[in-house]
């Protein structure tokens, strides 16, 4: 137990010695999640349009008013001809074009088939979709309320007819605020990289500046030794995530419904595979340099597409989907939105967590195989 | 020349000792936008619903019928009367719960409106969004019909709604795929050029060879220019690479003209390879180094560079940030180039912020390793 506390001692020297890592992994995680956090947001507002109005009439003016007070257009410019739209679109100035033909006025008060055209800029095919439908809900009300008047007008009896409305409630996230979907996100990503990066140098560096060595005749047993390396970038991990968490809470008010225990709890066992990927990564390569590049372009990067944190794992094709479940980081980010924004208890969330231990447990042991085959 | 031709050599051999390194450059990002082009989507379909019919009329089926009908929804669940429907939700069993009330039927044939209730899980609210379109698309559909069927009962015909007639420009069928995967070029493009040039420089410096090269007969830009141009070259092949592929697997065609596209990517590798080599003068180990290198490229070229998350929307001192990072220049006019089939004049303004930033990143690479030397 002794020979186990001086390796963490010495690893916790090496790290305060390091001086630019310290800023590293204190203020990054701070740094961070504050810029990311404002960074991620798919919130569909204020698209801007520019307007073709070739009708000039009251009712031209009235629909037009109906897509800016929506909140969900801004009219960002004018032209004569819907043929200069394209410009606006090309150069990404403008997402949309709304064009009012001539005598649409005219076919609305006489109830002949009248109709506004949009030009949608679709290579952003998410928010294209959000906007287009967006639109339709205005216009779809406006020609409702048009139809209304002119029966009025006319004093034609009402049509009675029973209709369906859809009454929708939104659980956890009512506003539908994407930031509160995504800062979690934001949070998982940081720590796993913090966390499989520390690993993954630390043993990598022993070996290029020759000190494995000198670990290696010492008489700590190679458990120790790993675990004593381990650790302390564990409690580092640890306390990123809590920092984050209280940005996330604080700052961007992504309220966190379950309990902050159950949360560093799940998070440990997290980090027992990130740590153990790290070290995995640095059994298998030479120097740093190579262990850097497997650590991002095996680990991390496929770990963030292909978690669902960011691309949901559901408009994935099969054969990728079953890939993703080898993940861990897809495990963690059900946990993390679990417990902020669904309150989930472990009650729901203990098929993840136990999965996360199975597979931090089964990469820890791999990397701890391959890292005494070394020792010896 | 002759100096710069014996530095690009030396640097050219140096990379093929190292196969693994030269693999993880020009293979991965290939195999990466294989992989990832398949992942990158948030077109919703097969949204998983749970329906409580307690009407079990006519009516009521109709309605179900046309969500389970549609390409949108998959019924996962019926639910009996009683059934805790938070729980479907809280344990992702269903993200939408659809429940049309008892008398729904009688209602309806009274010419009354009928509440029907849609329960959803918001928490990732862009699917959430899209889904509530569905389902209000799907039932003003439905209303729709029900008031031409009662009209077409009087002998009268429903009148002409408003219309609205959209047009999509530039991706019709409004995949995600298409505009995503030129993001992703841009992503892995910054992240190569910039971590390799990074690791390159600073390796020299650990092994304690930044020395030789110093008191090399060389002058800087010889030695920074030597250090660059391989890099390019793998670069290069790499981006080739991945356009061929997203073209076979995507569908991604490029319609712009090719030169503008090529000249669009080496004004963008020329700045990553410089920003590449100012970390590398500022950091004295890899791991600091590196650190650095994926802290400034990788994640900024994600989540600020416009890829997924729109610049337009991000707070004022964020989008100030934006400008810092090149890949915003540089998907503004790839996409550009390949989807909207325009060229590089259309884009002027970015053109000159990237040439700026190349400009920049080796000027500043550039002095401070001749103030080490002098």
């Amino acid at each position: 137990m002794r020979v186990l506390w001086r390796v963490i001692v010495k690893e916790f020297l090496q790290i305060r010695r390091d001086r630019k890592m310290i800023p590293v992994i204190f203020v990054a995680p701070i740094v961070q999640i504050t810029v990311f956090g404002f960074a991620v947001n798919t919130d569909v507002t204020n698209v801007p349009t520019v307007l073709v109005d070739q009708d000039r009439s009251a009712s031209s003016r009235e629909l037009v008013e109906r897509f800016v007070e929506s909140g969900y257009f801004e009219i960002i410019g004018s032209g004569e001809r819907a043929a200069e739209i394209d410009r606006w679109l090309v150069t990404s100035q403008a997402q949309l074009g709304l064009v009012i033909g001539q005598g649409f006025g005219a076919a609305l008060a006489s109830s002949r088939p009248a109709a506004v055209q949009l030009i949608v800029d679709g290579s952003d095919a998410a928010s294209a979709n959000v906007a287009l439908g967006y639109a339709s809900s205005v216009t779809r009300e406006f020609g409702a309320l048009v139809e209304e008047r002119r029966r009025r007008a006319a004093g034609a009896p009402p049509v009675a007819v029973g209709q369906a409305v859809l009454v929708p409630r939104v659980f956890y996230n009512p506003d539908l605020k994407s930031r509160w979907f995504y800062v979690p996100a934001v949070l998982a990503m940081i720590l796993m990289v913090m966390t499989m990066l520390l690993s993954a140098m630390g043993v990598v560096r022993e070996k290029e500046i020759g000190t494995m060595e000198q670990l290696i005749v010492t008489p700590i047993r190679p458990w120790q030794l790993l675990v004593g390396k381990l650790l302390p970038f564990a409690v580092i991990g640890v306390f990123q995530m809590i920092l984050a968490s209280a940005v996330t809470v604080f700052g961007f008010g992504v309220p966190l419904r379950g309990s902050f225990p159950l949360l560093l709890g799940l998070t440990t066992l997290f980090i027992l595979s990130t740590l153990g990927l790290g070290l995995l990564v640095s059994t298998l390569v030479q120097n740093q340099q190579q262990a850097m590049m497997a650590a991002v372009f095996c680990a991390m990067v496929p770990m963030i597409y292909l978690s669902g944190l960011i691309f949901p794992i559901a408009n994935m094709p099969p054969a990728i989907q079953a890939v993703t479940y080898a993940i861990p980081l897809r495990y963690y980010a059900e946990i993390i939105r679990g417990v902020f924004l669904r309150g989930s208890g472990i009650a729901v969330l203990w098929p993840e967590a136990l999965t996360l231990f199975l597979m931090g447990i089964a990469i820890l042991t791999l990397a701890a195989l391959r890292f005494r085959k070394r020792l010896d | 020349m002759k100096r710069l031709r014996a530095v690009v050599l030396k640097e050219v051999r140096q990379v093929r000792r190292d196969p693994f390194s030269l693999m993880m450059l020009i293979a991965l990002p290939a195999f990466m936008l294989v992989l990832y082009g398949f992942a990158l989507n948030f077109d919703v379909r097969h949204v998983r619903l749970a329906v409580q019919d307690r009407d079990m009329s006519a009516a009521s089926r109709e309605l179900v019928a046309s969500f389970t009908h549609s390409s949108y929804f998959d019924l996962v669940a019926t639910p009996a009367a009683g059934e805790d429907l938070d729980a479907l939700l809280e344990r992702r069993t269903a993200w939408a719960v659809l429940v049309i009330p008892r008398g729904y039927g009688r209602d309806l044939a009274a010419g009354r409106a009928s509440p029907v209730q849609f329960l959803l899980d918001g928490a990732d609210s862009t699917t959430a969004q899209t889904v509530l379109g569905y389902a209000r698309a799907l039932v003003s559909e439905q209303n729709a019909s029900l008031v031409a069927g009662a009209l077409a009962r009087q002998g009268r015909r429903a009148e002409p709604p408003l219309a609205l007639d959209p047009r999509i420009l530039f991706n019709p069928e409004l995949e995600s795929t298409q505009f995503l995967v030129p993001g992703l070029i841009g992503f892995l493009l910054m992240l190569t050029a910039v971590l390799s040039t990074a690791l390159s420089v600073v390796r020299e410096k650990e092994r304690g060879t930044m020395e030789q090269l110093r008191v090399a007969p060389l002058r800087t830009w010889e030695l920074i220019l030597g250090k660059t141009i391989p890099y390019l070259g793998i670069s290069l092949v790499a981006t080739l690479i991945i356009l061929l592929a997203a073209r076979a697997l995507f569908g991604v065609e490029i319609r712009g003209p090719h030169l503008d596209l090529l000249v669009a990517v080496l004004l963008y590798l020329f700045g990553a390879l410089g920003f590449g080599l100012l970390i590398s003068t500022i950091a004295n180990t890899q791991a600091f180094a590196f650190q650095a290198g994926l802290i400034a490229s990788m994640l900024p070229a994600i989540l600020l560079s416009g890829f997924i998350f729109q610049i337009r929307i991000m707070p004022v001192w964020l989008q100030v940030v934006t400008y810092l990072v090149p890949a915003r220049y540089f998907l503004v006019i790839l996409r550009g180039i390949i989807l909207k089939g325009e060229g590089l004049a259309t884009y002027w303004p970015q053109v000159g912020a990237l040439v700026l930033y190349g400009v920049a990143t080796v000027a500043l690479a550039s002095a401070r390793l001749a103030r080490r030397e002098a």
